[in-house]
C-alpha cells in the first residue's frame, strides 16, 4: 500500500508538471479507449490531437474555438482566485448571446459603423446581468454560488429556447427554430475573408493582456487573490469583501456575455438552441488546466478548443460518436485532479516510515 | 378543479418528485458523512445510459435497474479514490465527475437515442390501490416508487435509531473525534459515498426505465443539481428531504397543471419553474446565516486525513 506524505511546502515543480502528466495520462486513456472500439490507438489519436491542424484551415479553426473558452476562462479565473465558484459561465455565455442577438435583429438594418459595438456592449451587459444575479444571491443571501450559478444556467438555456420558438424566430424561417441571419453591420469583421476566424480572437488576447495585469500590478489583483487565499486575512486588512465578490461576478460574466455575442455575430451568424457545444463548462477545465494564469489559460485553451476539432475529425473519419469530446475533457479534468495531489504531497509506501519528516 | 384532475396531478407528482428523493437521500447521507459530492448529475446520467442500454441488449428491466446502481457505484468509487484516499478539492472533483459523467453517458449511449422499451409497468397493490383518489395517488406506482419509500424508512430510522447513523453524524460532525473514539473514518466515508453513487445510479435508472422509457443525451435535465439544493432546503433532515422532493416534483409539472385548467403558457418557459423554486428556496434557506450554520454538518466538505 501506499501513503500519503504532506510536503513541507507545496512543489512548484509538481504544480508545473501536473497538467503535463494529466495530459500524457489522458492520451494513454484514450489511446486505450481506441483500442477498446477495434482503432489502432495511434492512429485514433493522430486523427483527434494533430489532424485537425496539418493546415492553416484547421490553426484558424482552432482560432475560433479558442477566442470563447479563452474570455470565458479568464473570467473563470479572476472568479476562482477569490474561491467564487462561478460555474455559470455556460448561462452568462448564452445570455450575451441572446441578450445581444436580440439588438442585433433589432439593429441590424441600420447601416452604421457604431452598430456593431453597440451590439458587442449589449451582450457584454446581459452576461454581466446575468452574473450580477449570482452576485446578488451570494451577497445578500449567503446562497451558495455553486448551486445559483448551475440554476442560472439552465434558466438561460430555457430563456433562449423560448426566444428562438417564439419571439426571436426568423418569421421566413419554415418555422425552424432560429434567428434570422444577421446582416453584414451586426457581423464580426474576419480576419482573413478566406477563413470563419473573427477579430473576437484578437479581442481574446487583447483580455488577456489586460487581465494579467490587473492580476499582477493592480491593487485590485492583489486584493482578489488576497480574498482566496484567505478570506480573514482579507477581512482584517479592511478589504471591502463584498465588493471583490461582485467584482469577480461581474468580471466574468462581462466577459463569458462577450463570448457570446462575438460567438453569435461571428461563426454563427444567426441565433439557434445551439450556440454553446459546452464552452462554460469546458472553461472551468481550462483555468484548472492552465493553472489560473492567464499564459496557463492561452494554452490549455488551445487544448480544449482542439478536443472539440478532434472529436469531429474522429466522427467524420472513425465514425465515433462526437460526445467522444466531453468524454476527454472529462478525463482530462479527473487526471489533472489526481496529479494535483502530488503538488501538496509525497506517496511513499505505507510501510517506511522517516520519523524525521512526519510531523 | 375536479377530482381526477386533482388525482393526476398529485400522481404525477410523486413519480416526478421520485428521482429527487432518491438522489437527494443519497446526498443527504454523503454530506452527514462530511462528503460534499457535487457529481450527482453525472451519476444519475451514467445510471440512465447504463441502465437503459443493458436493458435493451438483455431484454431485462431489472437487470437493468441493477446496472444503473452498478454505473452509480462505479462513478462514486471514483470520486471517493479522488476526494478521500487524495484528499482533492472536493467541489473540483465533484465537478469533474459531472463532467466526465455528461461525456460518457453521451457517449456510451449514442446509438441508443430513439430506441424505444416497455418501461417498468406499475404495480397495483391489491385492496388499497382501489381506494378512491389515495389509491390512485399512493398505491399505483411502479415498484422503484415504492422502493424510494422503503429506502426513506430505512434512513429515517437509521439516524434516528441506530448505532450506525450515530456514527455517520460523529464522522461529518468531527472527523478527528470520531477517529479518537476509534471509528474508522475513512471506511464510513467511503461507505456514504458509494451508497450516494448506488442512489443516484437508481435515480438514473428511475429515469430512463419508468419515467420516459428511454435514453436521450442530459435527460437528467439538472436533477442531480436540484437534488443538492434540496439536502440544503431540507436542513439535512431526512423527512424533509421527501417533502421538499415532492414540492420540487409539483413545480416540475406545473405546465401539465396549467395546461389541464385551460392555460397555454410556452412550454420553455414553464420548464424554468423547477430551477428558479430551486434559486427562492436557497435565497430563504441560506438567509439566516447562523441557522444554516447550526444544521450543516461541521466538517463538510473538509477532505480528513488520518494522522500517523
Amino acid at each position: 500500500m501506499l501513503r500519503l506524505e504532506r510536503r513541507p511546502s507545496d512543489s512548484k515543480l509538481m504544480m508545473a508538471l501536473s497538467p503535463v502528466l494529466a495530459i500524457v495520462l489522458t492520451l494513454a486513456a484514450g489511446g486505450t479507449l481506441f483500442s477498446v472500439l477495434g482503432h489502432a490507438p495511434g492512429q485514433a489519436l493522430y486523427t483527434f490531437f494533430i489532424a485537425p491542424l496539418t493546415d492553416l484551415y484547421g490553426w484558424t479553426e482552432l482560432g475560433v474555438k479558442v477566442a470563447p473558452l479563452m474570455l470565458c476562462a479568464l473570467g473563470l479565473n479572476f472568479c476562482y482566485r477569490a474561491r467564487v465558484w462561478n460555474i455559470g459561465a455556460e448561462g452568462q455565455f448564452i445570455m450575451g448571446g441572446l441578450g445581444g442577438g436580440w439588438i442585433a435583429l433589432e439593429l441590424m438594418h441600420l447601416n452604421d459603423i457604431w452598430i456593431l459595438p453597440l451590439v458587442l456592449l449589449a451582450g457584454t451587459v446581459c452576461g454581466m446581468a446575468w452574473a450580477a444575479l449570482a452576485a446578488w444571491l451570494k451577497t445578500h443571501f449567503h446562497a451558495n454560488e455553486v448551486l445559483t450559478t448551475i440554476m442560472l444556467n439552465y434558466i438561460a438555456l430555457n430563456a433562449l429556447l423560448y426566444a428562438v420558438h417564439g419571439p426571436l424566430m426568423d418569421p421566413d424561417g419554415f418555422n425552424f427554430p432560429e434567428s434570422a441571419l444577421f446582416t453584414e453591420s451586426v457581423t464580426m469583421p474576419l480576419i482573413h475573408e478566406d477563413y470563419r476566424l473573427s477579430i473576437s480572437l484578437l479581442l481574446a488576447l487583447l483580455v488577456l493582456a489586460v487581465m494579467w495585469t490587473l492580476l499582477t500590478r493592480t491593487l485590485l489583483g492583489f486584493q482578489i487573490s488576497v480574498l482566496g487565499e484567505d478570506e480573514k486575512a482579507a477581512r482584517f486588512a479592511g478589504f471591502r469583501t463584498r465588493w471583490l465578490t461582485w467584482m469577480a461576478l461581474l468580471v466574468s460574466g462581462a466577459l463569458a456575455g462577450l463570448a457570446g455575442i462575438a460567438e453569435v455575430t461571428g461563426p454563427l451568424g444567426q441565433l439557434s438552441p445551439h450556440i454553446s457545444p459546452g464552452y462554460g463548462y469546458a472553461a472551468i477545465i481550462v483555468v484548472f488546466l492552465g493553472r489560473m494564469h492567464p499564459l496557463g489559460i492561452l494554452f490549455a485553451s488551445m487544448l480544449l478548443g482542439l478536443t472539440y476539432m478532434g472529436g469531429e475529425m474522429v466522427q467524420m473519419d472513425l465514425t465515433l460518436p462526437k460526445s467522444i469530446t466531453g468524454l476527454f475533457q472529462g478525463m482530462l479534468l479527473f487526471f489533472l485532479l489526481a496529479c494535483d495531489v502530488l503538488i501538496g504531497y509525497r506517496i511513499l509506501p505505507a510501510s517506511r516510515q522517516n520519523p524525521q519528516t512526519a510531523n | 378543479m375536479d377530482i381526477d384532475l386533482l388525482t393526476n396531478i398529485l400522481f404525477a407528482t410523486i413519480r416526478t418528485g421520485t428521482p429527487l428523493v432518491l438522489i437527494a437521500l443519497g446526498e443527504l447521507v454523503c454530506e452527514k458523512a462530511g462528503v460534499l459530492n457535487l457529481g450527482q448529475e453525472g451519476m444519475v446520467l451514467m445510471g440512465a445510459a447504463t441502465g437503459f442500454i443493458i436493458t435493451v441488449v438483455t431484454g431485462s428491466l431489472w437487470l437493468g435497474v441493477g446496472a444503473a446502481m452498478l454505473a452509480g457505484l462505479f462513478m462514486s468509487l471514483l470520486f471517493g479514490f479522488l476526494a478521500i484516499s487524495l484528499v482533492a478539492n472536493q467541489v473540483a472533483t465533484g465537478l469533474a465527475l459531472t463532467i466526465f459523467g455528461i461525456g460518457l453517458s453521451a457517449f456510451l449511449g449514442t446509438e441508443y437515442v430513439g430506441v424505444g422499451i416497455e418501461g417498468i409497468s406499475q404495480l397495483e397493490i391489491p385492496l388499497l390501490s382501489s381506494l378512491p383518489v389515495i389509491g390512485k395517488v399512493l398505491f399505483s406506482h411502479d415498484p422503484l416508487v415504492y422502493l424510494s419509500w422503503g429506502i426513506f424508512a430505512a434512513l429515517y430510522f437509521c439516524f434516528r435509531r441506530t448505532r450506525l447513523g450515530l456514527t455517520i453524524r460523529a464522522v461529518g460532525e468531527n472527523p478527528e473525534s470520531a477517529n479518537a473514539i476509534g471509528m474508522r473514518v475513512m471506511l464510513v466515508r467511503y461507505g456514504a459515498v458509494l451508497f450516494g453513487g448506488a442512489m443516484a445510479g437508481l435515480a438514473g435508472g428511475y429515469l430512463s426505465l419508468a419515467y420516459t422509457p428511454l435514453w436521450s443525451e442530459g435527460m437528467s435535465a439538472g436533477r442531480g443539481w436540484i437534488a443538492l439544493a434540496l439536502v440544503v432546503f431540507a436542513s439535512w433532515k431526512v423527512e424533509r428531504v421527501l417533502l421538499g422532493a415532492y414540492l420540487f416534483g409539483a413545480a416540475s409539472i406545473m405546465h401539465l397543471v396549467l395546461q389541464g385548467l385551460g392555460f397555454s403558457v410556452s412550454p420553455n418557459l414553464l420548464s424554468m419553474l423547477p430551477y428558479i423554486a430551486t434559486i427562492v428556496v436557497l435565497m430563504i434557506i441560506s438567509n439566516d446565516t447562523i441557522k444554516a450554520k447550526l444544521n450543516t454538518p461541521l466538517a463538510l466538505g473538509q477532505p480528513y486525513r488520518p494522522q500517523i
